[in-house]
């Protein structure tokens, strides 16, 4: 139970630290940087708790995939040059206070909620779910994942498609001056405007480019 | 205090959630740093997604966190690719300069 406690503190201290960088820090590379630590422990957690799955999917998705489509997106628009702190210019100075106030307001509603709860007891003894059963995680994730949500499954596949889709048509773009090939063009092409037919004199030849 | 119990976790989704919060309203440097916290912000649910599936014994949870998982990867591409197209059509991304539409 200690070492419990002591992994739970030590990732959720990482974990809110460099949340608070991400949005403090300003140069844009860095705060992706500290968006890549902060997943990094919360699948550490997720590890912790008993959602191994989640937790390496978390990595594989976020950190592989997410993490790196950020980075790439910064690297290429060159906007870390773009230096804007937070508290200078008259015009960012008002919107700290009800930035402040609201976000404020959102945490001690959700710790109002959460302290006013009254669990079961057996919800705090985490011996008696599904950890201790001799099937794993990743087991009993994948049982109920291609059964019950295998709709749901072929959705989300969908939205991923969509995205793919939508992502690459959003940034196509064609330059003037790349030769390109065109089926269409090549498939349409007549006989008549590809061969021509000479009458070919002996001892004279045909002059073809004039 | 040192047993971790159901209402660590929620705190801890609760902490995260407001510094996403914090971050879009905050924020003035670019429009990147926005969809960044709004990845705080679902990482936030998922965490208290995750914590109930553990604790309550049930794994509707974790299927759900899957399928979050699945949105936010989408919304990050296509987040990013019309990032990417403003910035070729107008040259920058700062959100004070983003007033196009006048709203």
């Amino acid at each position: 139970m200690i070492a419990h406690s002591i992994f739970f503190y030590t990732f959720s201290l990482i974990a809110i630290v460099s949340a608070i960088m991400v949005t403090a820090s300003k140069n844009t590379v860095h705060s992706v940087f500290f968006l890549i630590l902060d997943f990094i422990s919360i699948s550490c957690l997720f590890i912790m708790i008993g959602a191994e799955f989640l937790g390496m999917i978390m990595l594989i998705v976020y950190v592989g995939a997410v993490a790196v489509l950020f980075l790439f997106v910064v690297m290429m628009l060159n906007v870390a040059q773009q230096k804007n702190q937070w508290f200078v210019g008259q015009q960012s100075s008002k919107h700290i206070p009800v930035g402040l106030i609201i976000s404020t307001l959102i945490f001690f509603e959700i710790v109002i909620v959460i302290g006013g709860w009254k669990y079961k007891p057996e919800i705090f003894d985490i011996n008696n779910s599904f950890a201790q059963t001799s099937i794993s995680n990743t087991h009993s994730l994948g049982q109920i994942l291609y059964t019950d949500y295998i709709h749901v499954f072929q959705i989300s596949g969908m939205i991923l498609l969509v995205a793919m889709i939508g992502a690459i048509v959003l940034t196509f773009r064609q330059r003037a001056g790349v030769k390109r090939q065109s089926y269409i063009k090549q498939i349409s092409r007549e006989r008549a405007e590809g061969v021509e037919v000479l009458e070919v004199q002996s001892n004279k030849g045909v002059k073809i480019d004039d | 205090m040192i047993d971790i119990g159901l209402g660590h976790y929620l705190t801890l989704g609760a902490v995260i959630f407001s510094i996403g919060v914090i971050g879009i309203f905050l924020n003035r440097k670019n429009i990147i740093v926005i969809l960044m916290s709004i990845e705080l912000i679902l990482l936030a649910v998922n965490i208290n997604l995750v914590a109930f599936s553990i604790y309550l014994g049930d794994l509707a949870g974790q299927v759900f966190t899957l399928f979050i998982l699945t949105v936010a990867a989408a919304e990050a591409a296509i987040g990013l690719a019309i990032i990417v197209v403003y910035f070729r059509n107008s040259g920058t991304i700062r959100v004070e300069e983003i007033d196009k539409l006048k709203g």
